[in-house]
């Protein structure tokens, strides 16, 4: 199969479904050539760095009968929008009783490795799973962004699309034909029976490697990327974690009311999955502080396969103590 | 004081103004008192005194257009065509309103008719009508979008974001401020460095107009040629209505309203449903029985909506997790 980077197969997404519905276009403040040059610049519109405007304005666009895209680019410039995010994209269509859709696609890129200091380095999708009325999901693979990116697309819902900075230039396989993936659908990347690591976009790939290292150990890791983060696929993973007994969830934000506690709660909270739990559950996260510049402060603050390799050791020495009484 | 002439203005069309603009008033003083008197919940923000805005605006536009509101917004939806059994339904709380109770007086909407909502948010309606806007430039077919919004937001980001982008694509927009003086309780000169809103018009290279926001006949001149320009690809205009609300920023009780006695009462003078009525007399189109009729037509279609809404259902509770995703 061939094989296309993460940032090909997310342009060739927008661009089959752009081909497909003349009602969609794009806003950014930087327009990417290939768009520009193939739709041209009423519906590849380059904008004013002005992301409130754009945000909300992409609102109207859609309750008047289009299917905009708004690519803040970085999930940095969108903070300057949350009155647009929060009060208005995520509430308009529940607040106003449901009469008309708002089909928006954001899309952010998040996470660290880039040597890019704090403001731009940043994972803060929990912030905004918080919010109800937003659908959300981060894609570890370019076949994976693609499903995702045409189905969100589709979707009759504000979609926020974030997008790994780590994996722009990863390539992977991506089919020719035409296909998508729904929304609140996990994917086990890989199988396995002693330990479940549930993992997103970059660390995904580090968990996989962890469960390679491992595997010559004898020790059988199973890696669940549950891919949507709104709605969240919570079946696939009580089912891998009933499975194995064993939960390890790796993410580059930090742990505080994370992504990492939601799924370490799914897990708990539901009577099944906690019964079979053998061992108390660990978060392999980044260490809860602004991320830094220098390569040997920012490599500390990030998880990766190390980590996850301590955290499914922890895990495996652990057990279900009796309680103290 | 005598208002403009109104060559374009026929009598029957004035007549229905002043119908509309009673329309706004009646309603307001009703959910006012209803609310007081608990059947309505929350807040209720009246736009009582600012009526020629809303109705002088929106008798120039066509049912296709599309206008946005803010927390203050009863008049344009009634002004854009709004049922008033639905949005009474919707003040009451009940499942029958344009919300089904979810939104209350400050999220009325009818995308049906072009009323793409109140906002409970200053200036959060700028961007979402801006984006209605670049709809309509893009359908081509000479569609104009509205932004109704006052002195308060018009010192926040997306009015001059959106004013830049929407003169920079020249689209068909109108952005009328209603000066009503205050941002809630803080008087605009303790907040604007000019006296006019208007004036930042010339710093995105468009039109600012100020006009009277009470003399409802100025309000259409202007929003008139402000239409015809945004039709024919002449991009945006500011429009300033220079107004006043009589009642206090919120009719909650105890809401604090520091304004002179005076102050107010001087903008009761100049009433701008008493200016239209007088005008109309002066012009020999109305009488006294022709007033009476028009105050019949309006309390009796207000009464049927007080019925209406208090006929209709409570949503049932477990509809709180309806509609948080379309479909």
């Amino acid at each position: 199969m061939r094989e296309l980077t993460y940032n090909q197969a997310a342009v060739e997404a927008v661009a089959e479904e752009m081909r497909r519905d003349p009602k969609i276009f794009y806003m950014s403040t930087d327009p990417l050539p290939p768009l520009l040059e193939e739709f041209g610049d009423q519906r590849i519109r380059a904008t004013p760095i002005a992301e409130a405007a754009l945000t909300g304005m992409a609102i109207g666009a859609a309750g008047s009968g289009f299917r905009p895209i708004v690519d803040w680019r970085q999930v940095t410039f969108c903070f300057v929008a949350m009155d647009q995010i929060i009060n208005q994209a995520a509430k308009i269509h529940y607040m106003f009783g449901g009469q008309v859709t708002f089909p928006i696609l954001y899309r952010a890129g998040v996470g660290g490795g880039t040597q890019i200091a704090a403001q731009h380095s940043q994972s803060p999708y929990s912030m905004f799973m918080n919010v109800a009325g937003l659908k959300m999901f981060l894609a570890s693979t370019p076949h994976d962004i693609k499903g995702l990116l045409k189905t969100a697309i589709r979707d009759n819902n504000p979609v926020i699309s974030f997008e790994s900075n780590r994996l722009t230039t990863r390539k992977g396989p991506v089919s020719e034909e035409d296909y998508t993936i729904p929304l609140g659908l996990a994917d086990v990347k890989r199988s396995g029976d002693d330990v479940t690591v549930v993992a997103l976009a970059w660390l995904v790939h580090e968990a996989l490697a962890a469960a390679e290292v491992l595997a010559a150990e004898g020790i059988s890791v199973e890696v669940v990327d549950p891919r949507t983060l709104v709605p969240l696929d919570t079946e696939t993973i009580r089912n891998s974690v009933q499975k194995t007994g064993r939960l390890v969830i790796a993410d580059e934000a930090g742990p505080t009311a994370g992504f990492s506690a939601e799924i370490a709660a799914i897990a708990t909270e539901d009577a099944a999955t906690f019964a079979r739990l053998k061992a108390p559950v660990k978060r392999v996260c980044a260490l809860q502080v602004p991320i830094p510049y220098s390569p040997v402060l920012e490599n500390h603050v990030f998880p990766d396969r190390n980590r996850i390799i301590d955290g499914i050791r922890a895990v495996l020495q652990g057990q279900r103590s009796v309680a103290a009484a | 004081m005598p208002m403009s002439p109104s060559p374009n203005l026929p009598p029957d069309k004035q007549r229905e103004m002043l119908r509309q603009m009673l329309t706004i008033r009646r309603f307001e003083e009703r959910a006012s008192a209803d609310y007081h008197a608990g059947m309505i919940y929350g807040v209720v923000h009246c736009y009582i005194g600012e009526e020629a805005v809303a109705v002088g605006v929106c008798t120039a536009l066509d049912p296709g257009d599309r206008i946005i509101s803010t927390h203050r917004g009863h008049g344009h939806c009634i002004a854009k065509g709004a049922n008033l059994n639905r949005m009474m339904a919707e003040l009451y709380g009940r499942q029958t309103g344009y919300c089904k109770g979810k939104g209350g007086s400050m999220h009325i909407a009818d995308f049906g008719i072009g009323m793409l909502g109140a906002n409970g948010i200053v200036a959060g309606g700028i961007a979402i009508i801006t984006g209605a806007g670049l709809a309509a430039h893009m359908e081509g077919e000479g569609g104009v979008a509205v932004s109704f919004f006052g002195d308060g937001a018009s010192n926040a980001g997306p009015f001059h974001e959106c004013l830049n982008i929407a003169a920079t694509w020249k689209l068909p927009m109108l952005y009328v401020c209603e000066n009503n003086q205050y941002a809630a309780q803080t008087p605009a000169s303790a907040t604007h460095a000019l006296s006019d809103v208007a004036a930042r018009a010339a710093g995105y290279g468009i039109p600012g107009i100020v006009v009277d926001g009470n003399d409802i006949v100025a309000v259409y001149q202007a929003a008139i040629r402000a239409v015809d320009r945004a039709r024919s690809g002449g991009g945006p205009t500011l429009i300033e209505c220079k107004t006043y609300r009589w009642r206090a920023h919120t009719e909650r009780r105890g809401q604090a309203d520091p304004r002179e006695k005076e102050e107010v009462e001087a903008w009761k003078q100049k009433d701008p449903i008493k200016l239209l009525e007088r005008q109309l007399r002066d012009q020999g189109d109305l009488d006294d029985a022709g007033l009476q009729a028009i105050e019949r037509d309006v309390m009796a279609a207000l009464e049927a909506a007080v019925a209406f809404a208090e006929a209709s259902p409570f949503p049932l509770p477990e509809q709180a997790t309806d509609d948080v995703f379309a479909a």
